[in-house]
């Protein structure tokens, strides 16, 4: 007889249960808690104390739920277009600096037009459109870049997010600065003009949520029941079908980055007109990285990243609270959320593959 | 009658729920060229696999001269006398021959004694080679070459053959039954699977069948008629095709000027100067060797790769810079070779499959919305012309039977009376009595008036179904000839490249 050895394999599952489907993002949930658990027993606390400040405590308080919902937003907007993005096999990793560029082009408006006080009717809905017009061509660099020279639109979208970064830095401190600022890097704060209104009067909520909202319901349409939609399913499953079908790669390759980035750009747009109220040299906590966790936690649908979005607001609301009420660090929320993208990914491997141990005779 | 050599006895084994082989036993005698016939899935691979180690039985025994064997691996197997000769080549294309078979030699074998051993098994069994030439410059029948000198060096007793005539020509086939013949006169046994049924009746002095795992039957393949062999391969009665008309010829649907286009990468075939014509009411048949432009061909027909736009005339308007749908617009249809995430998306249901090659035709959709009803009603028209055996238009297009699955893509565009049809391997991996279904339906399409270009690598199939031959080679097209003008041992020589000589084309390259 030979000797063996033994090595795990990945065995495609022939049926993925659909029970399994969509119980895998709630065992994968589960599972980052357990190693979140794990993470803050190893910083000397209690795992017990700090999950009631993290998820329990913001749950119960209503302000806590309007901040929930303000924060799960921007991440809710920005997800839907990675995952039709991603949906079609296409990295676009840049949304944190689609946001940055939207924000910055939106807020430059608002930052142009301060004082104003004649005909302002204009101002909102035109920082609307040049932010998200502003992402959306800013993600076409990475995009075009692709289709022409076949560079890696991984690596060219992550590192614009920089440039997005730096960019809006060097404005606040330098030609937008607000003059009357003690020289803090900010702008001025916008006019109520520039401003999204409250959903109702003296809410906390903006009315861009409504905005996401109906964003969501939007594209659930188009990926369930247009011609759009099926391309880009039919694109990620299998590109020589697309191909078969008409669908121009190239084409598609363009407009889901500029849908991706015109959507995380209007976010940033919603984030500085609703929640900020003025251009600083950071506007984004990693809304743009968080959203492509929420993006696949999400199942990259629409339905299922509007719940996603408002689990992972809750690790932002809940990081903050563990922040002031125990000194926990807030690189935990960050770390947190990474290991929240592992489990869902291995969830997902597992769901369609199973984990065997194998003989290799030798 | 002497003993078995290799004997294969009450073999079972189970993938999860499926039986691949259910009790099978089989035994081959010296001097024997012993055929397993069966359709895809019948389980004549598992079987031979498990006789050269690949896999092991879950029960049953194999023995060698009457001693009891157990093969934990390949090389296990070979050592005890077992040679096999794959489907699929396995050998590096930048390795020379020599290196190739060294690599399944005993590392102290030099390579330098290895050429005259090559060199002497290459003259005994009738296998020209150049050892030092490199794999990649050899053709499909030479590359063949390779794998049985591989598998002889060893000295085997036993050689298992699969399908080892699916990549050649007739006349690089009859080389082969040479060879084999020599093989069975110093009394080797050998193994030979093989769909091809005149052939086994032909070569084999028996046949072992296999239906669904089980062994049906044992039996003499002269015997019986291919026909007849066919239906115990089934089970049932497959029903020749009606041949086509012949007559009532129309207008010119498709013409191809001068078709070239380069190699799309590396591995791919460019295409020189290919001209032709289809006309309405006939079918024309494109033989050859897998490998040899088929899919560049397609791929050109259909819009997937652009040429300049004259050189494909579809119904009067030239198209070859055109796309997939500009040419569906014009009552072309088009059924590529591969069906799983080529034609179909195997994890989409047979609804959304449908609307994959139908969406830019008029009907389904509705203010820019799919009509999920309109889209239901076409997928069912479809399951029940052409009797494709499904749970129904929402079943996963992964969940069809590749026979199933085949019907509903030919279906899929049949079912919109095309005024032409490019098919490319229309039965590939089908079962025999889907495969009938197939070619009867597009003898019919061409009979009710439309254009038909089929590309195809089985000669049986085209002769079949077709109107008119040529032959692709090497990117390369000879001159459609009537199919009865041109017999198998004339095809046989244009599938081989003989027509670049005798036609003349001067190419450079």
């Amino acid at each position: 007889m030979s000797a063996s050895s033994w090595r795990l394999k990945l065995v495609a599952r022939a049926n993925p249960s659909r029970a399994l489907v969509l119980l895998a993002p709630v065992l994968a949930v589960a599972l980052a808690l357990v190693f979140g658990a794990l993470m803050i027993l190893a910083l000397g606390k209690s795992p017990v104390e700090a999950f009631n400040v993290y998820f329990a405590q913001p749950l119960a308080d209503p302000f806590s739920l309007a901040e929930i919902v303000v924060k799960a937003s921007p991440l809710v907007m920005i997800a839907l277009g990675l995952a039709f993005c991603y949906r079609a096999n296409l990295w676009n990793i840049g949304a944190e600096g689609q946001f940055v560029i939207g924000g910055t082009l939106g807020g430059g408006i608002a930052v142009a037009t301060h004082g104003m006080t004649h005909a302002t009717f204009w101002i909102l809905p035109a920082m609307l459109v040049i932010g998200a017009l502003g992402g959306a061509l800013y993600a076409l660099i990475p995009a075009v870049l692709k289709v022409t020279l076949g560079v890696s639109e991984i690596l060219v979208s992550l590192m614009l997010v920089y440039v997005a970064q730096l960019n809006l830095d060097y404005l606040v401190r330098g030609p937008w600065r607000d003059p009357k600022g003690f020289n803090f890097p900010v702008t001025a704060g916008f006019d109520p003009s520039a401003t999204l209104p409250p959903l109702w009067p003296g809410g906390a909520v903006h009315s861009g949520v409504a905005i996401t909202v109906l964003l969501v319901i939007i594209m659930a349409v188009v990926l369930a029941r247009t011609r759009f939609g099926f391309a880009v399913r039919t694109a990620g499953m299998a590109p020589r079908a697309a191909g078969f079908a008409g669908f121009d790669h190239r084409r598609l390759t363009l407009a889901l980055f500029a849908l991706s980035g015109g959507l995380a750009g209007l976010a940033g747009v919603v984030e500085v007109s609703g929640v900020i109220n003025q251009l600083q040299p950071s506007i984004s906590p990693g809304y743009g990285f968080a959203a492509i966790i929420v993006a696949f936690l999400g199942r990259l649908s629409p339905v299922g990243i509007l719940v996603a979005g408002l689990v992972l607001a809750l690790t932002y609301i809940g990081g903050e609270a563990a922040q002031i009420a125990m000194k926990l660090p807030l690189d935990l929320t960050t770390a947190f959320q990474g290991v929240v993208l592992m489990c869902v990914l291995a969830a997902d491997v597992l769901t369609h593959y199973r984990l065997t141990l194998a003989r290799r005779a030798s | 009658m002497s003993p078995p050599l290799v004997s294969l006895d009450h073999i079972t084994r189970r993938f999860g729920a499926l039986m691949a082989n259910d009790d099978v036993s089989l035994a081959v005698l010296p001097g024997e060229i012993h055929a397993l016939l069966g359709e895809n899935g019948a389980g004549k691979s598992t079987l031979v696999k498990i006789l050269y180690g690949l896999i092991q039985p879950d029960s049953g025994s194999i023995s060698l001269d009457g001693k009891a064997m157990r093969f934990g691996s390949p090389q296990e197997a070979r050592a005890a006398g077992i040679g096999m000769v794959f489907q699929h080549f396995s050998l590096f294309e930048n390795l020379t021959v020599a290196e190739n078979i060294a690599l399944v030699l005993p590392a102290k074998a030099g390579l330098k004694r290895l050429d005259q051993r090559i060199s002497a098994i290459a003259t005994r069994y009738g296998l020209p080679l150049d050892p030092q030439r490199p794999v990649w410059s050899l053709s499909a029948g030479e590359r063949q070459r390779v794998e049985i000198v591989r598998a002889l060096i060893q000295e085997p007793r036993v050689l298992v053959l699969d399908e080892p005539t699916s990549v050649l020509t007739p006349q690089e086939a009859t080389t082969l039954f040479a060879t084999l013949k020599r093989l069975k006169a110093e009394g080797k046994a050998l193994i030979y699977i093989s769909h091809k049924l005149e052939e086994v009746r032909q070569l084999c002095d028996r046949a072992s069948i296999l239906r669904a795992g089980r062994l049906v039957a044992t039996c003499d393949p002269k015997a019986y008629s291919a026909h007849q062999l066919g239906e115990l391969m089934m089970g049932r009665d497959i029903g020749a095709v009606r041949p086509p008309s012949g007559d009532a010829v129309g207008a010119v649907r498709l013409r191809l000027k001068d078709l070239s286009l380069a190699a799309p990468d590396l591995h791919g075939v460019s295409l020189h100067e290919i001209s032709l014509e289809v006309r309405e009411g006939e079918v024309l048949g494109v033989a050859g060797i897998a490998g040899n432009g088929q899919s560049e061909l397609f791929a050109a027909l259909s819009g997937e790769s652009r040429t300049l736009a004259e050189a494909i005339v579809i119904g009067g308007h030239a198209v070859g810079d055109q796309g997939i749908n500009r040419r569906r617009a014009l009552d072309a249809a088009f059924v590529p070779e591969e069906r799983n995430g080529h034609a179909a998306v195997g994890a989409m249901n047979l609804a959304d499959n449908l609307f994959l090659s139908r969406h830019a035709l008029p009907g389904l959709l509705r203010h820019g919305f799919i009509d999920k009803s309109a889209l239901l009603a076409r997928t069912d028209e479809v399951i029940a012309g052409f009797d494709v055996r499904t749970a129904g238009p929402e079943a996963a297009a992964r969940t069809l039977s590749g026979g199933n699955l085949q019907k509903f893509v030919v279906g899929r565009e049949l079912a919109r009376q095309p005024r032409l049809l490019v098919i490319n391997q229309p039965t590939w991996g089908v079962d025999a009595l889907a495969a009938a279904a197939i070619r009867q339906a597009i003898v019919e399409l061409a009979t009710r008036g439309a254009a038909v270009l089929v590309i195809s690598q089985d000669l049986d199939e085209l002769y079949e179904v077709s109107d008119r031959l040529c032959a692709l080679a090497h990117g390369h097209l000879s001159v459609p000839r009537p199919a009865s003008e041109l017999d198998r041992s004339a095809i046989g020589l244009l599938m081989g490249g003989a027509n670049q000589f005798t036609a003349g084309a001067a190419h450079v390259s």
